[in-house]
């Protein structure tokens, strides 16, 4: 039959039974092939949730206006039908002369967690795992070493002989989680904000491996979060209901703070720990307090070189 | 035998080519269909398992924020290992000339393919969207190379791919045509799978060793570790299977083989075993918070130790296999089942040191020092067994597609 066979004779029986063994093995190739479509189905619910528009959207930086718009108006649909809630998002823009720097005094906070909460709501984060970007270690006053902290400190705060440390992304100069994107889904945008595109992040979650403060999160599954409880002022690249399987982070808030607001987290502060503002701006306050204060930088052996101060009176 | 016939031209006789490999590849005895199937039915329910993921979230796995990658990027890291391991057997047969390992090096190049084939699986199979995966393909998508490690994993892994199946192709294909193989067209690709297999294991420990927020993997042994692990676990492998092989087919001419890579697992097991005291030294002597991860490991931090009964096992069966490996009569016919059960402690010993033993405890405690833990969940075992199913079929369908060719080597 072919030129490969080591000997004629033994090559002949199988020339004979040929038409009947390819049948057979024909017949188990379909019956595998069919077994093999019969498990993958839940695929076909998962391909539901994906639109043609979806599946094919550029990156962000590479949108033109008119395709950012149908973008947007396929979002605001897509939440509306999800979710029940009517939600505007907006596609704000960096400000010119802006660097977006925040600060901890770490003598006045005390742990009550209202800037966890605060984040919770305002970003939309998933209602059953109780999501935020904010984690808040209980540490025994006298060290700065984290080992010694804890994140699921309960009972009335503050103790006597603890201080209270919130890490949330610190907008790093040098970002690790930027560098480590395969595919560029995550960058620092011009006013020091790093920002992830939620419709081009593939999930593979190495910048969670990278980032030095626990900063990221992934969603293991689609937030749930009810409809009066949406915060409708949504931006494409912060707070609008994430997609499953992408990874997110604080974005300083940029869709208020690009509008002249604060961050959720600092308004919500109580003790008035909290101070944001534009560092290029000679006479905020957080200039001066960069200026004057003891601060700290957490992890500042990494070389990440933090947008995010903690400092002490 | 002679090569194609004048009215031929390798656009009808490459596909005739595939056709009787494949024909011949399905061809084989009760047993060998009944493996298959079995195979088969493995990989169906890790497929389902896989697809299910998919449709429900993540949240199927045990990983968390904290403990963001678990067994499949650990799989994933083990796999690039076998895959490299395989090139144990090109040295001897290419750079030191080695007859009888040039006759069945074929072997080690196929597994090669079906790991690699298999470590692309992990990595889908770890991908939150794999939908968007074309993101990921230069031209298209948006490659963040050279700065991201990762872009560097992919070039690597498909460039060794595609090295080991044009080397492979090349070599049966020509004996399918009854032509002798012109070296012009592959010892120049062999010579660069060499140098290539030692890069798809660095490079993947790049991924691990460059991140400064992780203590644990932030070290310059990372590579040199993987790859001697890598050449332990890689030509146990080989070493079993060709024991399998010479049983089930009655190909010749494999126990020099077999004594060349008992011989070179013999030193790489102990290179092993120095780095990784070697590394312990320095964490344990040194103190401070870097060693969290790896008293979390050893001994268990705050009363939590889920990783603590892998970790000895890993080292126990190392150290035994090593000392298995030191004893000259492990290479004589009559101790076969002592070598085997050797190869598969060494086997075992470096997946859980690299799985278990070096991927999870990068992320315990969590770079804010939480310690939260992880044990893979049953979804993540059904994908994880479905893709080695799918990768032991790989090898089985390869190995007999090249079986021709061994027969003959071992022939004269």
């Amino acid at each position: 039959m072919t030129s490969t066979e080591p000997s004629k004779n033994r090559s002949l029986p199988i020339v004979e039974n040929f038409t009947r063994r390819a049948a057979v093995k024909g017949a188990f190739a379909t019956l595998g092939a069919g077994a093999f479509v019969a498990a993958i189905s839940p695929l076909r619910q998962a391909a539901k949730n994906t639109t043609a528009a979806e599946f094919m959207q550029q990156h962000y930086t590479e949108l033109s206006p008119e395709q950012k718009a149908d973008v947007i108006a396929r979002l605001e649909a897509e939440t509306k039908e999800k979710y029940g809630a009517d939600v505007t998002i907006a596609d704000d823009r960096p400000i010119p002369g802006t660097k977006f720097v925040y600060a901890i005094n770490l003598s006045v906070c005390n742990g009550n967690g209202k800037c966890v909460e605060a984040c919770h709501k305002e970003n939309n984060h998933d209602r059953a795992t109780n999501q935020s970007y904010i984690r808040v270690l209980e540490m025994p006053k006298g060290t700065m070493d984290m080992e010694q902290g804890s994140t699921t400190y309960s009972g009335a705060v503050p103790k006597d002989d603890k201080f209270y440390l919130p890490v949330q992304c610190q907008q790093c100069d040098e970002p690790p989680c930027v560098d480590v994107c395969p595919v560029k889904a995550t960058w620092k945008e011009e006013d020091g904000i790093v920002v992830v595109d939620y419709n081009w992040c593939i999930g593979c979650r190495y910048c969670e491996a990278a980032c030095p403060y626990h900063a990221r999160r992934f969603n293991w599954k689609e937030p749930e979060v009810p409809t009066k409880e949406i915060n409708p002022d949504q931006s494409y690249l912060s707070n609008r209901v994430r997609p499953v399987g992408v990874v997110e982070k604080c974005t300083y808030c940029l869709h208020r703070t690009r509008r002249g607001k604060l961050p959720a987290c600092l308004e919500a502060c109580p003790t008035g720990a909290r101070v944001f503002g534009n560092i290029l701006d000679k006479d905020s306050n957080i200039r001066w307090i960069l200026e004057n204060k003891r601060v700290y930088i957490l992890k500042e052996e990494l070389g990440t070189k933090p947008a995010f101060f903690y400092y002490f009176d | 035998m002679s090569s194609i016939p004048a009215n031929e031209t390798h656009i009808t006789s490459y596909p005739r080519f595939i056709g009787r490999s494949l024909w011949l590849a399905t061809e084989g005895s009760f047993g060998f269909y009944a493996w298959m199937t079995a195979l088969t039915a493995v990989f169906l329910v890790g497929a389902n398992a896989w697809a299910n993921q998919v449709a429900g979230g993540m949240i199927g796995t045990n990983m968390t924020d904290q403990v963001s990658w678990g067994l499949y990027i650990a799989n994933f890291t083990f796999m690039v290992g076998l895959a490299a391991g395989g090139v144990m057997m090109v040295i001897p047969a290419y750079l030191y000339h080695d007859r009888k390992m040039h006759d069945v090096v074929i072997i080690g190049e196929l597994l090669a393919i079906a790991a690699i084939v298999m470590c692309l699986m992990f990595v889908m199979a770890d991908l939150g969207r794999p939908d968007r995966f074309w993101h990921m393909v230069p031209g298209i998508g948006k490659f963040n190379w050279p700065i991201s490690m990762l872009t560097w994993d992919v070039i690597v892994l498909n460039g060794y791919l595609i090295l080991n199946l044009h080397i492979c192709g090349y070599l049966l294909y020509m004996r399918f045509l009854g032509r002798k193989p012109n070296p012009v067209w592959y010892v120049p690709f062999v010579m660069l799978s060499i140098v290539w297999a030692i890069s798809i294991h660095t490079i993947t420990a790049f991924l691990y060793c460059g991140l400064g927020g992780r203590p644990f993997w932030n070290t310059a042994l990372l590579a040199p570790r993987f790859l001697a692990s890598a050449f332990v676990s890689g030509p146990a492998f080989i070493i079993v299977a060709m024991i399998l092989i010479k049983r089930l087919t009655g190909v010749v001419g494999l126990d020099d083989p077999i004594a060349t890579l008992t011989k070179i697992i013999r030193v790489t097991i102990l290179i092993n075993l120095l780095m990784v005291a070697s590394e312990l030294f320095t964490e344990f002597y040194t103190g401070g918070s870097h060693v969290s991860a790896a008293k979390y490991l050893f001994f268990g931090l705050h009363g939590k130790t889920a990783l603590v009964p892998w970790t000895w096992t890993a080292i126990a069966m190392n150290i035994a296999a090593a000392l298995l490996f030191l004893w000259p009569g492990l290479l004589s016919l009559k101790w076969r089942p002592l070598l085997v059960t050797a190869c598969m402690m060494a086997f075992i010993g470096a997946w859980i040191e690299k799985g278990m033993g070096l991927i999870v405890p990068g992320f315990i405690p969590s770079t804010l020092h939480e310690v939260v833990e992880y044990i893979p969940s049953q979804l993540e075992w059904k994908v994880t067994v479905g893709i080695w199913a799918f990768g032991l079929m790989v090898f089985t369908i390869a190995i007999k597609t090249a079986l021709p060719t061994l027969k003959q080597s071992s022939d004269h």
